[in-house]
């Protein structure tokens, strides 16, 4: 959905060496020539921008709780929007009501303009909204790369006869190594090309989150559910990821973010909104945030 | 240079598979015919254990793979397999079986098509069946799923069983809307308690003759019999020739279920095996993969439990207790759920030394020892150790070893649970992929690390 026009400094030319220089694999350009489609957002302060993610009164009751209460926003394309709430506050169904992997009581999640509510989760997937999970469930007995050729979308081999077939086979083989060029090109962006061939239950905790990441990455989306990146990451690797997401925003990426960690989240997102027992307390730009009483109170655990 | 290197790698790895499957099988047959020297075989004797063995290594090699895709990938806990090898026969019986009229007064007859049509008919029986069981078992959790297995398996032996199934007459002419059809067949059914004589053309036969190999198959037996065994050699090489077709197929699953193993399909069902919801949110719907690995898988089942009583002569419920289905498992279990070749081998393994080596063992003690005659019961067994002397206990042992063999198979597992969970080959990268992972362009074998950083132009 976004705009194709790539902008002169970004595109990369079709430089046979470029996957060679190990050091700036991460770069910019390398990249751009792998997710070629995004293309550059117009600049964060444009006026009114188009919101490929609308929630509109979403609701959730599990028997006679209620976690999530008419819930309404919407993500603006480009954007880093983060969503931020004490325990409880209806983060995680929030985000689980959007990817399907839970179905409202009440209300519509609408994305690119369609209205997806109550889809199957791998509908949603496939229509470009990808999600991570809050703690990282990686397919354990299947390598890195196992794991990152699983993502991408559309891939002819997953037909069972078209995979056992003789005559069709070679051409699931040629859709595999042209997809493989891709996965390398992102491992190496994220920086865990060394372990390709691990199991991906050898990672460690944030090993798993740059993969859980790049996975995600490879479904092709338009918007990235995260759902707190960041717990159980080292300052190190904390700062590594938020220079990928930084980087992937000026792609053209869109992300949403569920964190614990409000000062992450101020820092790093142009628009926060802020959950409490199950409704929106307030939705705007950090600063607006940090000056809300309201907030503060619902963080110190006072009445509101 | 690189699809060399490709090739090499996999012509590295088939050649280390080949070599330890060779092995293994090796090991099996040199004991057994060690065995069968022990024992006095003559010629004869030796080529009928050997095609035993070998008869029972190929359908439990087959099973084992059809349980492989459905646990070791798809991670589908299914403990119906033996309901699933029954519909097969019993499909194949219905539909190849002469009409009565040929048969005993007793007996059910069938609609007499060629065997082929019933093979082809009962692998597809199979399937549908584990359609109909998959389609509201797998929206269930796991061990849902394998109780809805255990119970559609005894349903399908109490079928077999019921006296409302055991017959019916077919009229003679069958109007339809627009045509008319005159069956063949007479009376129709499962045969009840009594089971069905497989009075149908000899598989072996029917193949051979399809591909009009059956005179001179007739021929070499005609040789053996003026060279090597002078009375009566066809059912020996019957036997013999019927393994080696099983060894055949055994080569068809394998490759079929590597095949499937190895692509993006693969990746998908050992995803879901993992974690579905993953799977899920990555777009892949997962309901539709489940679901054609276990028509596949059953449909696989089916065909092992044909090829397994085709060549049995008859078929009574009895047969399709259970505890096959549970034969299956230690089979996949001791072999390594996941792996191909490791479900292959665990098959072998299990049919050599849990499922046909107690009897040997037995055998084998009683023909170096002269040890006459063991207790007919428990309490004279015992009774032995009054005046210290174990033998009647270890006579009688020996003497039940063929109850025994369960749990031998129980100890075997627990031993394995405790030192072994992953098998043999279990836990082994058998990438699922159709083509090498390695970095595009990379020297060398995937999982060398300095390939993987430098890139291309080192």
């Amino acid at each position: 959905m976004s705009e194709t026009d790539e902008s002169p400094t970004e595109s990369k030319p079709s430089d046979p060496e470029a996957g060679s220089d190990a050091d700036d694999a991460a770069s910019g350009a390398d990249l751009s020539g792998v997710m070629g489609t995004e293309a550059d957002v117009p600049s964060a302060d444009d006026g009114a921008r188009y919101a490929p993610l609308e929630v509109e009164g979403l609701r959730k009751e599990f028997g006679g709780i209620t976690a999530v209460d008419g819930v309404s926003f919407d993500v603006e394309e480009g954007t880093l929007t983060g969503l931020i709430g004490p325990n409880g506050a209806g983060k995680s169904t929030t985000f689980n009501l959007i990817t399907g992997m839970l179905d409202p009581t009440a209300g519509t999640v609408r994305f690119n303009g369609e209205d997806i509510t109550g889809l199957q989760p791998h509908e949603i997937a496939n229509r470009g909204l990808a999600r991570t999970f809050q703690i990282a469930r990686e397919l354990e007995e299947m390598t890195v790369l196992e794991n990152m050729m699983l993502a991408p979308k559309g891939q002819v081999g997953e037909s069972l006869w078209r995979s056992i077939m003789p005559m069709t086979r070679g051409s699931v083989r040629e859709q595999e190594t042209e997809q493989l060029e891709r996965v390398w090109e992102v491992l190496d962006f994220f920086e865990i090309d060394h372990l390709a061939q691990e199991y991906a239950g050898n990672l460690s905790g944030g090993q798993r989150k740059l993969l859980e990441m790049a996975r995600a990455l490879l479904t092709d989306p338009d918007v990235l559910l995260l759902d707190e990146p960041f717990a159980g990451v080292n300052p190190t690797l904390e700062k590594r990821l938020l220079e990928h997401i930084h980087e992937l925003r000026e792609r053209g990426y869109t992300f949403l973010i569920v964190e614990h960690d409000m000062d992450l989240i101020m820092n790093n997102c142009e628009r926060v909104i802020v959950m409490h027992q199950g409704r929106i307390l307030k939705d705007g730009t950090p600063t607006e945030i940090k000056e809300s009483e309201e907030v503060i109170e619902a963080y110190l655990g006072g009445e509101v | 240079m690189s699809a060399s290197d490709v090739r090499a790698r996999f012509r590295g790895l088939f050649e280390r598979d080949v070599t330890l499957v060779l092995a293994v099988l090796g090991a099996l047959y040199v004991a057994y015919i060690l065995a069968g020297v022990v024992f006095g075989y003559g010629l004869r004797g030796q080529l009928n254990s050997i095609a035993n063995l070998t008869f029972y290594i190929g359908v439990f090699g087959m099973l084992a793979l059809a349980l492989n895709l459905h646990w070791g990938y798809t991670g589908l806990f299914n403990i119906g397999i033996v309901g699933f090898m029954g519909i097969g026969i019993y499909v194949t019986a219905l539909v190849s079986k002469p009409p009565v009229a040929e048969g005993g007064a007793a007996q059910v007859g069938g609609f007499g098509l060629p065997l082929v049509v019933g093979v082809v008919a009962g692998v597809v029986a199979a399937g549908l069946f584990g359609l109909l069981v998959a389609l509201p078992a797998l929206r269930l959790r796991a061990d849902y799923l394998a109780i809805v297995t255990v119970a559609f398996s005894e349903i399908v032996r109490f079928t077999m069983m019921s006296r409302t199934f055991q017959t019916f007459t077919v009229p003679d002419t069958i109007d339809l809307w627009l045509f008319t059809i005159d069956p063949t067949a007479d009376t129709v059914g499962l045969g009840g308690g009594g089971g069905l004589i497989l009075n149908y053309t000899d598989p072996l036969e029917a193949l051979l003759r399809t591909l009009f190999l059956w005179e001179p198959y007739l021929g070499f037996v005609a040789v053996v019999e003026r060279t090597l065994i002078p009375n009566n050699p066809k059912p020996v090489i019957d036997g013999l020739a019927y393994g080696v077709l099983l060894l055949i197929g055994v080569g068809l699953f394998y490759l079929l279920l590597s095949r499937t193993g190895k692509s993006p399909f693969g990746r998908v069902l050992k995803a879901i095996r993992e974690d579905e919801d993953v799977a899920n949110a990555l777009g892949k719907d997962t309901d539709r993969f489940k679901l054609t690995a276990f028509v596949l898988g059953a449909a696989l089942m089916g065909l092992g439990g044909i090829l397994w009583y085709s060549s049995r002569g008859s078929i009574t419920p009895p047969s399709f207790r259970p505890n096959i289905t549970f034969f299956i498992w230690i089979a996949l279990i001791i072999g390594g759920s996941g792996s191909n070749t490791g479900s292959f081998l665990g098959g072998a393994i299990f049919a050599g030394v849990l499922y046909e080596g107690p009897r040997y063992f037995k055998n084998l003690v009683q023909a170096a020892f002269d040890l006459g005659d063991a207790p007919r019961n428990f309490g004279e067994a015992m009774a032995g150790f009054a005046s210290l002397d174990p033998m009647p206990f270890i006579l009688y042992t020996l003497d039940s070893v063929s109850q025994l063999r369960l749990v031998i198979m129980g100890v075997v597992l627990i031993w394995l649970m405790h030192n072994r969970p992953e098998g043999l080959l279990g836990h082994r990268k058998e990438t699922a992929s159709s083509v090498d992972l390695a970095r595009p362009g990379s020297d060398g074998p995937t999982g060398n690390p300095a390939a993987a950083d430098g890139g291309e132009n080192q």
